[in-house]
Protein backbone atom coordinates (compact mmCIF):
# COMPACT_ATOMS: atom_id res chain seq x y z
CA UNK A 1 0.00 0.00 0.00
CA UNK A 2 1.35 3.54 -0.55
CA UNK A 3 1.50 5.84 1.67
CA UNK A 4 -0.82 9.36 1.27
CA UNK A 5 1.78 12.46 0.25
CA UNK A 6 -0.41 14.15 2.41
CA UNK A 7 0.77 12.27 5.60
CA UNK A 8 4.35 12.07 5.21
CA UNK A 9 6.86 14.86 6.56
CA UNK A 10 8.33 17.16 4.11
CA UNK A 11 11.29 16.69 6.50
CA UNK A 12 11.37 14.13 9.42
CA UNK A 13 14.59 14.81 11.73
CA UNK A 14 15.50 11.70 14.09
CA UNK A 15 17.74 11.74 16.88
CA UNK A 16 20.46 14.43 15.11
CA UNK A 17 23.46 15.63 16.71
CA UNK A 18 25.64 17.58 15.05
CA UNK A 19 28.92 19.56 15.86
CA UNK A 20 31.08 22.21 14.80
CA UNK A 21 34.41 20.79 15.63
CA UNK A 22 34.30 20.69 19.80
CA UNK A 23 30.83 22.35 19.93
CA UNK A 24 27.57 20.72 19.95
CA UNK A 25 24.91 22.75 17.59
CA UNK A 26 22.09 20.08 17.97
CA UNK A 27 21.73 17.59 20.44
CA UNK A 28 19.68 14.28 20.09
CA UNK A 29 17.03 16.13 17.99
CA UNK A 30 13.81 14.73 16.71
CA UNK A 31 11.01 16.79 15.16
CA UNK A 32 8.84 16.35 12.05
CA UNK A 33 7.45 19.08 9.36
CA UNK A 34 4.30 18.39 7.70
CA UNK A 35 3.47 19.42 4.27
CA UNK A 36 2.11 22.63 3.36
CA UNK A 37 2.37 24.17 6.81
CA UNK A 38 4.30 27.45 8.10
CA UNK A 39 6.80 26.63 10.79
CA UNK A 40 8.89 29.04 13.42
CA UNK A 41 11.85 28.25 14.49
CA UNK A 42 12.10 30.11 17.46
CA UNK A 43 15.22 30.54 19.85
CA UNK A 44 18.34 32.81 20.57
CA UNK A 45 21.38 33.16 19.06
CA UNK A 46 23.44 29.89 19.12
CA UNK A 47 20.31 27.94 19.87
CA UNK A 48 20.94 25.86 16.72
CA UNK A 49 17.92 27.10 14.30
CA UNK A 50 20.48 27.87 11.66
CA UNK A 51 22.18 25.01 11.91
CA UNK A 52 19.24 22.65 11.53
CA UNK A 53 17.86 24.84 8.62
CA UNK A 54 21.69 24.00 7.38
CA UNK A 55 20.88 20.60 7.93
CA UNK A 56 17.04 20.43 6.35
CA UNK A 57 18.88 22.26 3.04
CA UNK A 58 21.48 19.13 2.73
CA UNK A 59 24.26 21.46 3.23
CA UNK A 60 25.49 19.89 6.02
CA UNK A 61 24.63 16.17 7.09
CA UNK A 62 24.25 14.78 10.69
CA UNK A 63 26.98 13.38 12.92
CA UNK A 64 24.18 10.96 14.69
CA UNK A 65 20.70 10.38 13.63
CA UNK A 66 18.86 10.87 10.51
CA UNK A 67 16.81 13.12 7.92
CA UNK A 68 14.52 12.08 5.35
CA UNK A 69 12.92 14.69 2.67
CA UNK A 70 9.03 13.23 1.83
CA UNK A 71 10.18 9.64 3.49
CA UNK A 72 13.91 9.67 1.32
CA UNK A 73 17.01 9.43 3.63
CA UNK A 74 18.73 13.36 2.90
CA UNK A 75 22.38 12.36 2.73
CA UNK A 76 25.67 13.11 1.41
CA UNK A 77 25.75 10.17 -0.49
CA UNK A 78 21.47 10.74 -2.25
CA UNK A 79 23.45 14.33 -3.13
CA UNK A 80 25.40 12.88 -5.14
CA UNK A 81 23.03 11.55 -7.65
CA UNK A 82 21.93 13.85 -10.14
CA UNK A 83 18.69 12.02 -9.93
CA UNK A 84 17.97 12.89 -6.13
CA UNK A 85 20.00 16.43 -6.34
CA UNK A 86 18.50 18.33 -8.77
CA UNK A 87 14.59 17.72 -8.16
CA UNK A 88 15.68 18.25 -3.96
CA UNK A 89 17.06 21.84 -5.49
CA UNK A 90 14.09 22.82 -7.03
CA UNK A 91 11.83 21.77 -4.59
CA UNK A 92 13.72 23.12 -1.58
CA UNK A 93 14.98 26.73 -1.26
CA UNK A 94 16.65 28.34 1.37
CA UNK A 95 17.21 31.92 2.15
CA UNK A 96 20.71 32.81 4.17
CA UNK A 97 20.78 35.40 7.21
CA UNK A 98 23.68 37.22 5.43
CA UNK A 99 22.29 38.30 1.87
CA UNK A 100 25.66 39.16 0.77
CA UNK A 101 26.43 35.64 0.57
CA UNK A 102 23.91 34.81 -1.49
CA UNK A 103 24.52 37.76 -3.90
CA UNK A 104 27.55 36.32 -5.65
CA UNK A 105 26.87 36.84 -9.38
CA UNK A 106 28.14 40.32 -10.71
CA UNK A 107 23.72 41.72 -11.55
CA UNK A 108 20.94 41.63 -9.98
CA UNK A 109 19.61 39.50 -13.31
CA UNK A 110 22.79 36.68 -13.30
CA UNK A 111 21.88 36.26 -9.61
CA UNK A 112 17.94 35.49 -10.58
CA UNK A 113 19.08 33.68 -13.68
CA UNK A 114 21.75 31.30 -11.70
CA UNK A 115 19.25 29.00 -10.37
CA UNK A 116 17.35 27.87 -13.36
CA UNK A 117 20.44 27.78 -15.10
CA UNK A 118 22.53 25.59 -13.03
CA UNK A 119 19.02 23.24 -12.77
CA UNK A 120 19.83 23.75 -16.95
CA UNK A 121 16.61 25.13 -17.96
CA UNK A 122 16.26 26.16 -21.25
CA UNK A 123 17.47 28.91 -21.99
CA UNK A 124 14.22 30.64 -23.29
CA UNK A 125 12.36 29.23 -20.05
CA UNK A 126 14.86 30.90 -17.93
CA UNK A 127 14.45 34.27 -19.72
CA UNK A 128 11.02 34.43 -18.74
CA UNK A 129 11.45 33.32 -15.11
CA UNK A 130 13.75 35.49 -14.69
CA UNK A 131 11.46 38.72 -15.94
CA UNK A 132 8.46 37.36 -14.54
CA UNK A 133 10.07 36.98 -11.04
CA UNK A 134 12.03 40.58 -11.69
CA UNK A 135 8.14 41.68 -11.97
CA UNK A 136 6.87 39.86 -9.16
CA UNK A 137 9.24 41.43 -6.45
CA UNK A 138 9.18 44.73 -8.35
CA UNK A 139 12.62 44.75 -8.97
CA UNK A 140 13.08 45.10 -12.65
CA UNK A 141 14.64 48.21 -12.16
CA UNK A 142 17.73 46.98 -9.97
CA UNK A 143 17.97 44.50 -13.45
CA UNK A 144 21.65 45.83 -14.06
CA UNK A 145 22.92 46.55 -10.70
CA UNK A 146 25.81 45.17 -9.16
CA UNK A 147 24.81 43.72 -5.73
CA UNK A 148 27.09 46.24 -3.48
CA UNK A 149 25.08 49.27 -4.60
CA UNK A 150 21.89 47.70 -3.42
CA UNK A 151 20.43 48.89 0.12
CA UNK A 152 19.83 45.78 2.55
CA UNK A 153 15.84 45.79 2.09
CA UNK A 154 16.44 45.60 -1.54
CA UNK A 155 19.22 42.60 -1.20
CA UNK A 156 16.70 40.81 0.99
CA UNK A 157 14.20 40.92 -1.94
CA UNK A 158 16.48 40.02 -4.47
CA UNK A 159 17.91 37.01 -2.52
CA UNK A 160 14.05 35.89 -2.28
CA UNK A 161 13.49 36.07 -5.84
CA UNK A 162 16.61 34.32 -6.58
CA UNK A 163 14.72 31.47 -5.00
CA UNK A 164 11.60 31.88 -5.49
CA UNK A 165 12.32 31.78 -9.29
CA UNK A 166 12.89 27.69 -8.92
CA UNK A 167 9.46 27.99 -7.43
CA UNK A 168 10.09 26.04 -4.51
CA UNK A 169 7.62 23.70 -2.62
CA UNK A 170 9.30 24.24 0.59
CA UNK A 171 10.97 27.27 1.56
CA UNK A 172 13.73 27.90 4.33
CA UNK A 173 14.36 31.58 5.75
CA UNK A 174 16.99 32.70 7.97
CA UNK A 175 16.28 35.36 10.23
CA UNK A 176 13.97 36.99 7.26
CA UNK A 177 13.76 40.10 8.95
CA UNK A 178 16.90 40.76 10.49
CA UNK A 179 18.88 43.96 9.56
CA UNK A 180 16.07 45.61 8.03
CA UNK A 181 14.55 49.10 8.66
CA UNK A 182 10.93 49.12 9.97
CA UNK A 183 9.76 49.34 6.75
CA UNK A 184 11.57 46.87 4.92
CA UNK A 185 10.81 44.33 7.93
CA UNK A 186 6.96 45.42 7.38
CA UNK A 187 7.30 44.35 3.84
CA UNK A 188 8.76 41.25 3.98
CA UNK A 189 6.44 40.06 6.72
CA UNK A 190 3.61 40.95 4.31
CA UNK A 191 5.08 39.06 2.12
CA UNK A 192 5.69 36.05 4.43
CA UNK A 193 2.18 36.25 5.36
CA UNK A 194 0.90 35.84 1.66
CA UNK A 195 2.40 32.73 1.39
CA UNK A 196 -0.21 31.56 3.76
CA UNK A 197 -2.57 29.50 1.87
CA UNK A 198 -0.29 28.69 -0.74
CA UNK A 199 0.91 25.22 -1.31
CA UNK A 200 4.68 25.66 0.07
CA UNK A 201 5.87 24.48 3.32
CA UNK A 202 7.74 27.43 4.95
CA UNK A 203 10.36 26.78 7.57
CA UNK A 204 11.15 30.31 9.09
CA UNK A 205 14.01 30.32 11.83
CA UNK A 206 13.63 33.63 14.04
CA UNK A 207 13.72 35.09 17.77
CA UNK A 208 11.42 38.12 17.05
CA UNK A 209 8.39 36.64 18.45
CA UNK A 210 6.44 39.88 17.30
CA UNK A 211 6.11 38.33 14.22
CA UNK A 212 5.02 34.70 15.14
CA UNK A 213 1.70 34.81 14.94
CA UNK A 214 1.61 36.18 11.53
CA UNK A 215 4.38 34.28 9.96
CA UNK A 216 3.69 30.06 11.64
CA UNK A 217 1.05 27.89 12.19
CA UNK A 218 3.68 25.50 14.80
CA UNK A 219 6.63 27.03 16.29
CA UNK A 220 9.63 24.87 17.74
CA UNK A 221 11.30 26.34 20.43
CA UNK A 222 14.99 25.74 20.77
CA UNK A 223 17.95 26.17 23.74
CA UNK A 224 21.51 25.38 23.24
CA UNK A 225 20.71 22.55 20.14
CA UNK A 226 17.62 21.11 21.92
CA UNK A 227 14.01 21.10 21.43
CA UNK A 228 12.73 22.58 24.10
CA UNK A 229 8.82 23.02 23.13
CA UNK A 230 6.36 22.98 20.47
CA UNK A 231 2.92 24.50 19.95
CA UNK A 232 1.06 26.80 17.96
CA UNK A 233 2.23 30.10 18.16
CA UNK A 234 -0.62 31.54 20.97
CA UNK A 235 0.52 28.44 23.24
CA UNK A 236 4.18 29.19 22.92
CA UNK A 237 3.48 32.70 23.18
CA UNK A 238 1.35 32.52 26.52
CA UNK A 239 4.10 30.84 28.16
CA UNK A 240 6.31 33.67 29.69
CA UNK A 241 8.80 31.64 31.48
CA UNK A 242 9.70 29.28 28.87
CA UNK A 243 9.91 32.47 26.68
CA UNK A 244 12.04 34.01 29.23
CA UNK A 245 14.18 31.00 30.22
CA UNK A 246 15.06 30.62 26.34
CA UNK A 247 16.13 34.05 26.25
CA UNK A 248 13.31 35.10 23.81
CA UNK A 249 12.01 37.86 25.71
CA UNK A 250 13.64 40.83 27.81
CA UNK A 251 12.68 43.13 30.14
CA UNK A 252 11.71 46.87 29.48
CA UNK A 253 12.07 49.76 31.72
CA UNK A 254 9.38 52.45 31.92
CA UNK A 255 8.62 55.40 34.18
CA UNK A 256 5.01 55.83 35.64
CA UNK A 257 3.45 58.95 36.40
CA UNK A 258 4.38 58.49 40.15
CA UNK A 259 8.10 58.85 38.74
CA UNK A 260 8.44 55.13 39.85
CA UNK A 261 10.73 53.12 37.57
CA UNK A 262 10.05 49.64 36.98
CA UNK A 263 11.34 47.04 34.60
CA UNK A 264 9.11 43.91 33.50
CA UNK A 265 9.29 41.42 30.69
CA UNK A 266 6.37 41.83 27.94
CA UNK A 267 5.41 41.25 24.40
CA UNK A 268 3.59 43.29 21.34
CA UNK A 269 1.25 41.11 19.95
CA UNK A 270 -1.58 43.03 18.58
CA UNK A 271 -4.83 41.65 16.21
CA UNK A 272 -7.13 44.12 14.14
CA UNK B 1 46.55 57.66 9.10
CA UNK B 2 49.39 55.16 8.77
CA UNK B 3 50.26 53.18 5.61
CA UNK B 4 48.29 50.66 5.49
CA UNK B 5 45.06 52.59 6.07
CA UNK B 6 46.76 55.08 3.10
CA UNK B 7 46.67 52.15 1.21
CA UNK B 8 43.14 50.69 1.75
CA UNK B 9 42.00 54.11 1.60
CA UNK B 10 43.88 54.20 -1.83
CA UNK B 11 42.15 50.73 -3.18
CA UNK B 12 38.61 51.32 -2.22
CA UNK B 13 39.05 54.74 -3.72
CA UNK B 14 39.83 53.30 -6.78
CA UNK B 15 37.32 50.85 -6.94
CA UNK B 16 34.76 52.80 -6.25
CA UNK B 17 36.16 54.98 -9.38
CA UNK B 18 35.89 52.09 -11.07
CA UNK B 19 31.92 52.16 -10.51
CA UNK B 20 32.15 55.77 -11.47
CA UNK B 21 33.14 54.09 -15.03
CA UNK B 22 29.80 52.24 -15.49
CA UNK B 23 28.13 55.52 -15.60
CA UNK B 24 29.84 56.34 -19.17
CA UNK B 25 28.99 52.93 -20.07
CA UNK B 26 25.30 53.43 -19.49
CA UNK B 27 25.98 57.05 -21.87
CA UNK B 28 24.33 56.93 -25.31
CA UNK B 29 27.48 56.61 -27.70
CA UNK B 30 28.53 54.35 -30.82
CA UNK B 31 30.63 51.94 -28.80
CA UNK B 32 28.27 52.15 -26.01
CA UNK B 33 25.11 50.55 -28.53
CA UNK B 34 27.74 47.27 -29.73
CA UNK B 35 27.82 44.30 -29.15
CA UNK B 36 30.41 43.93 -26.38
CA UNK B 37 31.70 40.79 -28.67
CA UNK B 38 32.63 43.13 -31.26
CA UNK B 39 33.84 45.21 -28.89
CA UNK B 40 36.48 42.94 -27.63
CA UNK B 41 37.42 41.19 -30.79
CA UNK B 42 37.47 44.72 -33.12
CA UNK B 43 39.88 46.11 -30.25
CA UNK B 44 41.80 42.80 -30.12
CA UNK B 45 42.30 43.13 -33.24
CA UNK B 46 43.18 47.07 -33.63
CA UNK B 47 45.46 46.52 -30.85
CA UNK B 48 47.50 43.78 -32.80
CA UNK B 49 47.75 45.74 -36.07
CA UNK B 50 49.17 49.15 -33.14
CA UNK B 51 51.43 46.07 -31.75
CA UNK B 52 53.01 44.81 -35.20
CA UNK B 53 53.32 48.16 -37.44
CA UNK B 54 56.36 48.96 -38.13
CA UNK B 55 55.36 52.83 -39.53
CA UNK B 56 54.95 55.50 -37.21
CA UNK B 57 51.86 57.10 -39.52
CA UNK B 58 49.98 53.78 -39.43
CA UNK B 59 49.90 53.51 -35.85
CA UNK B 60 48.95 57.14 -36.14
CA UNK B 61 46.09 56.32 -38.22
CA UNK B 62 44.97 53.69 -35.43
CA UNK B 63 45.22 56.07 -32.80
CA UNK B 64 43.30 58.63 -34.87
CA UNK B 65 40.28 56.04 -35.13
CA UNK B 66 40.64 55.30 -31.59
CA UNK B 67 40.67 59.33 -31.23
CA UNK B 68 37.26 58.95 -33.30
CA UNK B 69 35.72 56.28 -31.48
CA UNK B 70 36.21 58.12 -28.15
CA UNK B 71 34.82 61.88 -29.81
CA UNK B 72 31.40 59.27 -31.10
CA UNK B 73 31.18 57.49 -27.82
CA UNK B 74 31.50 60.67 -25.38
CA UNK B 75 34.99 60.13 -23.98
CA UNK B 76 36.45 63.56 -23.38
CA UNK B 77 39.86 63.76 -24.21
CA UNK B 78 40.67 65.05 -21.35
CA UNK B 79 39.34 62.04 -19.24
CA UNK B 80 41.98 60.09 -21.76
CA UNK B 81 44.58 61.88 -20.93
CA UNK B 82 44.12 62.12 -17.44
CA UNK B 83 43.66 58.13 -16.87
CA UNK B 84 46.00 56.66 -20.11
CA UNK B 85 47.79 58.86 -21.79
CA UNK B 86 50.15 60.91 -19.25
CA UNK B 87 49.97 58.02 -17.08
CA UNK B 88 51.10 55.63 -19.81
CA UNK B 89 54.01 58.34 -21.27
CA UNK B 90 55.38 58.52 -17.88
CA UNK B 91 55.54 54.36 -17.51
CA UNK B 92 56.54 53.81 -21.37
CA UNK B 93 58.72 57.37 -21.14
CA UNK B 94 60.98 55.77 -18.03
CA UNK B 95 62.00 52.97 -20.11
CA UNK B 96 61.96 54.50 -23.65
CA UNK B 97 64.32 57.28 -22.21
CA UNK B 98 67.47 55.44 -22.89
CA UNK B 99 66.68 54.32 -26.34
CA UNK B 100 67.85 57.58 -28.02
CA UNK B 101 71.08 57.22 -26.19
CA UNK B 102 72.25 54.27 -26.25
CA UNK B 103 70.87 52.42 -29.86
CA UNK B 104 73.75 53.45 -32.54
CA UNK B 105 72.84 55.26 -35.64
CA UNK B 106 73.03 58.75 -37.19
CA UNK B 107 73.88 61.66 -34.80
CA UNK B 108 71.07 63.99 -35.50
CA UNK B 109 72.09 66.19 -31.90
CA UNK B 110 74.17 66.09 -28.77
CA UNK B 111 72.89 66.16 -25.28
CA UNK B 112 74.78 69.81 -24.14
CA UNK B 113 77.12 69.71 -21.46
CA UNK B 114 77.61 65.91 -21.96
CA UNK B 115 78.19 65.31 -25.37
CA UNK B 116 75.75 62.43 -24.99
CA UNK B 117 74.87 61.52 -28.91
CA UNK B 118 71.15 61.23 -29.96
CA UNK B 119 70.56 58.98 -32.48
CA UNK B 120 67.63 59.33 -35.09
CA UNK B 121 67.44 55.19 -35.12
CA UNK B 122 66.94 55.43 -31.11
CA UNK B 123 64.26 58.35 -31.06
CA UNK B 124 62.44 56.05 -33.87
CA UNK B 125 62.58 52.78 -31.31
CA UNK B 126 61.59 55.45 -28.01
CA UNK B 127 59.01 56.88 -30.75
CA UNK B 128 57.31 53.11 -31.96
CA UNK B 129 57.66 52.07 -28.29
CA UNK B 130 55.84 55.22 -26.80
CA UNK B 131 53.18 55.41 -29.77
CA UNK B 132 52.14 51.84 -29.55
CA UNK B 133 52.02 51.56 -25.98
CA UNK B 134 49.61 55.53 -26.25
CA UNK B 135 47.62 53.23 -28.96
CA UNK B 136 47.12 49.64 -27.40
CA UNK B 137 45.83 51.49 -23.53
CA UNK B 138 43.68 54.04 -25.27
CA UNK B 139 42.47 50.85 -27.04
CA UNK B 140 41.68 49.23 -24.44
CA UNK B 141 40.31 51.79 -21.75
CA UNK B 142 37.60 52.99 -24.41
CA UNK B 143 37.03 49.52 -24.36
CA UNK B 144 36.47 49.40 -20.14
CA UNK B 145 34.73 52.69 -20.12
CA UNK B 146 32.02 52.05 -22.38
CA UNK B 147 31.21 48.68 -21.43
CA UNK B 148 30.50 47.44 -18.05
CA UNK B 149 32.48 45.18 -16.27
CA UNK B 150 30.66 42.15 -15.80
CA UNK B 151 29.23 42.55 -19.85
CA UNK B 152 33.26 42.86 -20.82
CA UNK B 153 33.74 39.53 -18.68
CA UNK B 154 31.05 37.38 -20.29
CA UNK B 155 32.24 38.64 -23.65
CA UNK B 156 35.66 37.19 -23.02
CA UNK B 157 33.60 33.85 -23.66
CA UNK B 158 33.68 34.53 -27.59
CA UNK B 159 37.45 34.12 -27.00
CA UNK B 160 37.21 30.94 -25.12
CA UNK B 161 38.00 31.64 -21.84
CA UNK B 162 36.74 29.04 -19.74
CA UNK B 163 33.70 29.87 -18.13
CA UNK B 164 34.86 28.68 -14.37
CA UNK B 165 37.29 32.01 -15.09
CA UNK B 166 35.01 34.02 -16.05
CA UNK B 167 32.71 33.28 -13.08
CA UNK B 168 35.78 33.76 -10.28
CA UNK B 169 36.59 37.12 -12.03
CA UNK B 170 33.15 37.86 -11.80
CA UNK B 171 32.86 37.07 -7.93
CA UNK B 172 36.00 38.55 -7.07
CA UNK B 173 35.06 41.58 -8.73
CA UNK B 174 31.90 41.48 -6.45
CA UNK B 175 33.49 40.58 -3.59
CA UNK B 176 36.50 42.63 -3.11
CA UNK B 177 34.11 45.73 -2.40
CA UNK B 178 33.34 43.70 0.72
CA UNK B 179 36.33 42.47 2.05
CA UNK B 180 37.74 46.09 1.65
CA UNK B 181 35.53 47.45 3.18
CA UNK B 182 35.78 45.00 5.86
CA UNK B 183 39.25 45.51 6.69
CA UNK B 184 38.66 49.29 6.60
CA UNK B 185 35.94 48.79 9.45
CA UNK B 186 38.57 46.47 11.56
CA UNK B 187 41.39 49.53 11.11
CA UNK B 188 38.90 52.53 12.29
CA UNK B 189 37.47 49.93 14.79
CA UNK B 190 41.43 49.85 16.03
CA UNK B 191 42.04 53.51 16.00
CA UNK B 192 38.66 54.29 18.01
CA UNK B 193 40.10 52.65 20.44
CA UNK B 194 43.86 54.18 20.28
CA UNK B 195 45.39 57.33 22.03
CA UNK B 196 48.63 57.87 20.42
CA UNK B 197 50.63 56.53 17.96
CA UNK B 198 51.89 53.21 17.71
CA UNK B 199 55.52 52.59 17.17
CA UNK B 200 57.19 50.65 13.94
CA UNK B 201 57.00 46.79 15.07
CA UNK B 202 53.66 47.19 17.16
CA UNK B 203 52.00 49.02 14.02
CA UNK B 204 53.73 45.76 12.07
CA UNK B 205 52.69 43.50 14.67
CA UNK B 206 48.54 44.55 14.46
CA UNK B 207 48.90 44.91 10.72
CA UNK B 208 49.92 41.24 10.47
CA UNK B 209 47.19 40.21 12.90
CA UNK B 210 44.75 42.01 10.80
CA UNK B 211 46.09 40.17 7.74
CA UNK B 212 45.16 37.03 9.36
CA UNK B 213 41.43 38.17 10.94
CA UNK B 214 40.73 39.55 6.82
CA UNK B 215 42.39 36.00 5.85
CA UNK B 216 40.24 33.88 8.22
CA UNK B 217 36.87 36.08 7.26
CA UNK B 218 37.45 35.63 3.57
CA UNK B 219 37.47 31.58 4.16
CA UNK B 220 34.56 31.13 6.00
CA UNK B 221 33.05 33.72 3.59
CA UNK B 222 34.07 31.61 0.61
CA UNK B 223 32.48 28.77 2.44
CA UNK B 224 29.18 30.38 2.79
CA UNK B 225 28.86 31.32 -0.33
CA UNK B 226 30.09 28.15 -1.98
CA UNK B 227 27.25 26.76 0.29
CA UNK B 228 24.57 29.18 -0.83
CA UNK B 229 25.41 28.14 -4.24
CA UNK B 230 25.48 24.33 -3.53
CA UNK B 231 21.39 25.47 -2.01
CA UNK B 232 20.52 26.83 -5.88
CA UNK B 233 21.83 23.68 -7.49
CA UNK B 234 25.84 24.16 -7.91
CA UNK B 235 27.35 21.16 -8.85
CA UNK B 236 31.01 21.96 -9.67
CA UNK B 237 30.11 22.86 -13.48
CA UNK B 238 29.15 26.47 -14.04
CA UNK B 239 26.39 27.67 -16.84
CA UNK B 240 25.78 31.33 -17.74
CA UNK B 241 23.45 32.97 -19.56
CA UNK B 242 25.32 34.77 -22.75
CA UNK B 243 22.23 37.52 -23.36
CA UNK B 244 24.14 39.14 -26.15
CA UNK B 245 22.37 40.43 -29.17
CA UNK B 246 24.14 41.65 -32.85
CA UNK B 247 22.57 44.13 -34.94
CA UNK B 248 23.67 45.70 -38.04
CA UNK B 249 25.57 48.35 -36.68
CA UNK B 250 27.88 45.77 -35.10
CA UNK B 251 28.24 43.80 -37.76
CA UNK B 252 29.13 47.20 -40.29
CA UNK B 253 31.67 48.04 -37.16
CA UNK B 254 33.08 45.08 -37.08
CA UNK B 255 33.55 44.86 -40.97
CA UNK B 256 34.92 48.36 -41.02
CA UNK B 257 37.64 47.74 -37.94
CA UNK B 258 38.39 44.62 -39.57
CA UNK B 259 39.02 46.29 -43.55
CA UNK B 260 40.84 49.04 -41.27
CA UNK B 261 42.87 46.62 -39.32
CA UNK B 262 43.92 44.52 -42.57
CA UNK B 263 45.08 47.64 -44.37
CA UNK B 264 47.24 48.68 -41.47
CA UNK B 265 48.71 45.10 -41.22
CA UNK B 266 49.60 45.79 -45.35
CA UNK B 267 51.06 49.15 -44.95
CA UNK B 268 52.67 48.62 -41.72
CA UNK B 269 54.72 45.44 -42.77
Amino acid sequence: MTENPMTVPVFDVRDVTFRYHQVTALEGLSLAIPPGKRIALLGANGSGKSTLLRLLDGLAFPEKGEITFCGEPLSEERLQSPEFAYPFRRRVGMVFQNPDIQLFSPTVFDEVAFGPLQLQWPKDKVLAAVKEMLEAMRITHLKDRSPHHLSTGEKKRVTLASVLVLDPEVLLLDEPTSALDPKSASQMIDFLIGLRGGAKTVVTSTHDLDIVEDIADECFVFQTGRLVAAGTPTEILRQTSLLEQTNLTHAHRHIHATGETHSHPHLHPHKH
Amino acid sequence: MNFLERTLAGFLNAVEHALDAEDLAKANGLLQCLDPRVKVIGILILVIAAATAHKLWVIGAVFAFALLLAASSRVSPLLLGRRVWIPALIFTGIIAFPAPFVIPGRVVWRLPGLGWPLTAQGLMSAGYLVTRVETAATLSVLLILSTPWTRVLKALRVLRVPVVLVVILGMAYRYIFLLLESARDMLESRRSRMVGKLNGPDNRRLAAASVGVLMSKTLQLSGDVYSAMLARGFRGEVYMLDDFQTAALDWIMLVLIAALAAAAFYYGR
